[in-house]
């Protein structure tokens, strides 16, 4: 467990800067079909706004935003996306991965393949992040423990 | 003495590389070997098909994630797997060597 950072300046910026980092995170997953970005590159983003505050305010202040409970569970989570969306097209009946085969509504060919590849981003970004998260929080396990 | 031939073979190869370099086909050129339909051995060259099936099959117009995410959709999982295991890995460690300390 870290200490929160003495100076009230870094505290409240990196509070109020946070917010804002996470939602540009989202943006670069959600948009990654129309701009440079994807998974990797917006998971990393996520973690970077939960390592801010885990840094400035001090894990135990950071639990209430983002729980320490719940990163590596968060990665496994992104895995399973990524394998059952590739699961469900076998189920289909089609190739591993073949998303133009995903029981998804009355939509067919090119647009399937297009929220396939989103659900695989998705899945990316949560594995990223989880991952980041919690290796900074066993990083930090038992320093300054009071 | 050994700065000076050290300083002499980085600029020998400096100067190696720079005239490699000057061969390069310019980037994004239509002309390159890897935008042609058939590459020099007679093969084809799967740049030219993304290049020109990516929107067609999959509506998006950014080709790097129609690549990433659908025709090289299993690499991409291996990827994540890897990622996965390295934080799994160091999650495993770190908790072990922390309790280790605690009990000595």
């Amino acid at each position: 467990m870290t200490r929160p950072v003495d100076s009230p300046i870094v505290v409240y910026g990196s509070r109020l800067l946070s917010p804002y980092i996470m939602l540009f995170g989202l943006y670069v997953i959600f948009h990654g079909h129309y701009s440079p970005g994807g998974g990797f590159q917006g998971g990393t983003l996520l973690a970077a706004s939960l390592l801010l505050v885990r840094i400035s305010s001090g894990s135990k202040i950071a639990q209430i935003q983002f729980s320490d409970m719940f990163t590596a569970p968060m990665a496994v989570v992104g895995v399973l996306i990524y394998f059952f969306t590739g699961l469900i097209a076998i189920l289909a009946g089609g190739q591993y991965l073949n998303y133009e085969l995903l029981p998804l509504g009355d939509m067919h060919g090119a647009e399937l393949r297009y929220w396939g590849i989103l659900f695989v981003e998705v899945g990316i970004g949560l594995t990223v992040m989880g991952i980041l998260v919690s290796l900074y929080d066993n990083l930090v396990i038992g320093e300054d423990n009071d | 003495m050994n700065k000076v031939i050290n300083l002499l073979l980085i600029i020998g190869f400096t100067g190696v590389l720079l005239y490699a370099s000057m061969d390069l086909p310019y980037r994004g050129s239509p002309d390159n070997p890897m935008n042609q339909p058939e590459s020099m051995t007679g093969t084809t060259v799967a740049g030219h098909y993304y290049v020109e099936k990516a929107y067609k099959d999959a509506h998006t117009p950014n080709m790097v994630t129609v690549v990433l995410g659908d025709y090289r959709s299993m690499d991409t999982l291996g990827e994540q797997t890897v990622i996965f295991a390295a934080g799994i890995i160091g999650f495993l460690i770190l908790r072990r060597r922390k309790k280790n300390k605690e009990d000595s």
